[in-house]
């Protein structure tokens, strides 16, 4: 696992590395916009990928080797953090795509670590559903800076043995009903969740984009973690801890990806889930291109196999997210009876648009105002909550 | 070279060279020296250096890049942001309370081992002690996991017998448990051959001279085994001040501890700096205790 790699050693090392890495090149983000590729060419036999665990199975990854001699090594990253950190070093160059999130993706583009992708050279592209096109979180200025790949919504997961009646809204973790019972993922973007219940129970706050807060904002939603702090069990790290925190009678309610909904089902306890009343965050995934990439044209190859609609069912359904490709429906019916209902691949736009999608937090507002609180005001109000 | 035809310019260079060593000491010394001497000073003091003087840069926030200008902004949120010293003094206190554990639980069972204990059983009871540093310390943490959860093993054993249950499994509860159990080897070790050194005699004299038990150990025993102690504490201490996996594992809500600081710094949040001022603090409590420890003479004991 990740944290058994990690020692002193290790870390001196890290810390060299990052020093050497931002002594070297740093200040070399010039974004060459004109020259983007009109063809894929041969490949250069090699891909490396930084990815979410689960995003590059030997399901979907070893045909991909075979049929284009591109030789796949994928490193796995925890979280959105992490994954910005390890594209940045090296200068750049170790890696030449990311699975990046939306709260990832806009730091990468504006700290010029990843290029501008022609989304011609990707014909699936247009059989994606029109809201992951060209979205915000990856397209700015009309350049595409990647290709979507999935997105899905974190939902309020419980125990029916133990929550009921089965609830409703959000509120279900921030009153002290189930004190001690209630688990929430250590991620500074989970304060968006809060800001989200905030901007429905206290209009007053004024919050409109639970991604862009103001001090003020911040703090209310900073104060409501607080209140819910002794309520929680534990704040989970990986999936597998929360999968195990409800195996072992250790939580019954809390927030969750739907992956770990159906893990838990296949281990035969019967969990729910719901998307509340007050709606839900999301995350939606790009695979981007490293600004300096070694290997452009096995990259480009790999975002065409991961968008055709076999690729694109076989995700969905490994991981349990929603496919951007509107034509994978009918492959994921073939590969497990009623998949496509159940990850939504399906479902109106309407259900989309009620997702907030992660977004990194910057100082520029939706309303042309540079009051908002950017990533680091976030990690820092976080670690005040949890530390 | 032709070494078998003329054997004799070999030798004599052999014979300059040795005579040289053999007449200026230094020259053996540092050649004896160097290797160790240089892995010593670019791994552990270069890291060190490295680490004091990237706790005095800062990160540039949106692109992350290293700002190589001198600040002491980390060490001022360190010292103006409460939680900052909330988590440190925790991290003191539980390597403290855990320290105290380890003596009060290794004490009793060394000196049984040591000096009651049939010369077989003393063996077994050695390797009894050695036996967990065998198995991966995450095996044992997450096996503390199954045993304290609400549905684990203690809970069940208690339902058995009718006393309910412990509501113990993700919190500073479980953190303290866990590390005492982890790190008691390191304090058993030392106190055990600290006893090993305690002469018969002095026991002996001690009671002849109408001391009883309490009085002998006190006196006699105890400032006799006291470098044992120390020696133990420091490592039971320094290990639980550095961990972050054992926080994190079983660890609940409030159980934050200044590794998982640094950990989420370095590997998460891209900010060396802070990750590097946080993790001198450690470093001078240790500096602080060794100081203390070395005056009770631990160092004699290691």
């Amino acid at each position: 696992m990740r944290l058994a790699r990690i020692d002193w050693a290790l870390g001196a090392v890290l810390m060299l590395l990052t020093v050497a890495a931002s002594a070297c090149g740093s200040s070399s983000s010039s974004t060459a916009s004109s020259n983007l590729p009109t063809s894929i060419g041969a490949g250069e036999g090699q891909l490396n990928l930084v990815a979410w665990e689960g995003y590059a199975q030997p399901e979907w990854v070893k045909p991909f080797e075979k049929a284009t001699g591109c030789v796949v090594h994928a490193k796995y990253a925890g979280s959105s953090d992490e994954m910005v950190t390890l594209m940045r070093q090296g200068g750049g160059s170790e890696y030449d795509m990311v699975s990046a999130s939306g709260d990832a993706s806009l730091r990468l583009i504006r700290g010029g670590d990843v290029a501008e992708m022609n989304v011609n050279l990707v014909p699936e592209w247009k059989n994606f559903i029109p809201q992951l096109q060209s979205p915000p979180h990856n397209t700015v200025n009309g350049k595409h800076y990647g290709i979507s790949l999935q997105w899905g919504p974190n939902i309020l997961l419980y125990n029916p043995k133990t929550v009921k009646p089965a609830p409703t809204s959000w509120s279900a973790i921030y009153s002290p009903t189930y004190r001690g019972q209630i688990t929430v993922p250590n991620n500074p973007i989970q304060i968006a969740d809060a800001a989200l219940y905030l901007s429905k129970t206290k209009p007053s706050l004024g919050i409109t984009d639970p991604y862009e807060l103001t001090e003020e904002q911040l703090n209310a939603a900073g104060n409501l973690l607080k209140e819910q702090k002794p309520l929680i069990k534990k704040y989970w790290a990986l999936a597998s801890d929360e999968i195990e925190l409800f195996k072992n009678g250790d939580v019954s309610i809390g927030a969750a990806w739907p992956y770990q909904q159906s893990t838990l089902l296949a281990d035969k306890l019967p969990v729910k889930s719901l998307i509340p009343v007050e709606g839900a965050t999301g995350w939606a995934d790009t695979w981007m291109l490293a600004a300096h990439a070694k290997h452009p044209n096995c990259a480009y190859k790999w975002v065409n196999w991961v968008s055709s609609p076999r690729v694109q069912a076989e995700q969905a359904i490994s991981y349990g997210e929603t496919p951007a490709n509107t034509k994978a429906c009918a492959i994921m019916e073939t590969i497990s009876k009623g998949s496509c209902v159940v990850y939504h691949a399906n479902a109106p736009s309407a259900y989309f648009n009620s997702i907030k999608f992660w977004k990194t937090p910057v100082p520029e507002c939706g309303n042309g105002q540079n009051d908002c609180m950017d990533y680091s005001a976030w990690q820092q109000k976080w670690t005040e909550v949890t530390g | 070279m032709n070494a078998a035809a003329s054997p004799a310019p070999a030798v004599t260079l052999r014979n300059r060279v040795s005579t040289a060593l053999f007449r200026r000491p230094w020259l053996r010394a540092v050649l004896l020296l160097s290797a160790p001497g240089a892995w010593f000073v670019l791994i552990y003091l270069a890291a060190l250096v490295l680490l004091f003087i990237s706790a005095l840069w800062s990160v540039e926030p949106f692109t992350g890049n290293l700002v190589h200008h001198w600040t002491l902004g980390n060490f001022e949120t360190l010292i103006d942001r409460p939680v900052y010293r909330t988590i440190a003094l925790r991290t003191i206190g539980i390597a403290a309370a855990v320290t105290v554990t380890d003596v009060v639980l290794a004490l009793p069972f060394a000196f049984f081992a040591v000096r009651i204990a049939p010369r077989r059983l003393r063996g077994i009871l050695f390797v009894a002690v050695l036996i967990p540093l065998w198995s991966s310390y995450l095996v044992r943490v997450y096996v503390w996991r199954l045993i304290l959860s609400k549905d684990g093993v203690l809970n069940w054993a208690l339902g058995q017998v009718g006393l309910g249950s412990l509501n113990l499994g993700y919190t500073n509860w479980a953190v303290w448990i866990v590390f005492s159990y982890i790190w008691l080897p390191f304090m058993v070790l030392p106190i055990w051959s600290a006893f090993e050194r305690l002469p018969d005699s002095y026991i002996e004299a001690s009671a002849d001279l109408g001391a009883r038990g309490l009085r002998t150990f006190r006196s006699v025993v105890f400032p006799l085994i006291l470098p044992g102690i120390a020696a133990g504490s420091i490592f039971t201490f320094a290990l639980t001040l550095g961990d972050f996996i054992t926080p994190t594992l079983v660890g609940g809500s409030g159980s934050t501890f200044i590794g998982n600081v640094v950990y989420e710094n370095v590997g998460v949040a891209n900010n060396v700096p802070f990750a590097a001022a946080f993790a001198t603090v450690p470093l001078i409590v240790m500096g602080l205790y060794l100081l203390l420890a070395r005056r009770l003479g631990a160092f004699e004991a290691l």
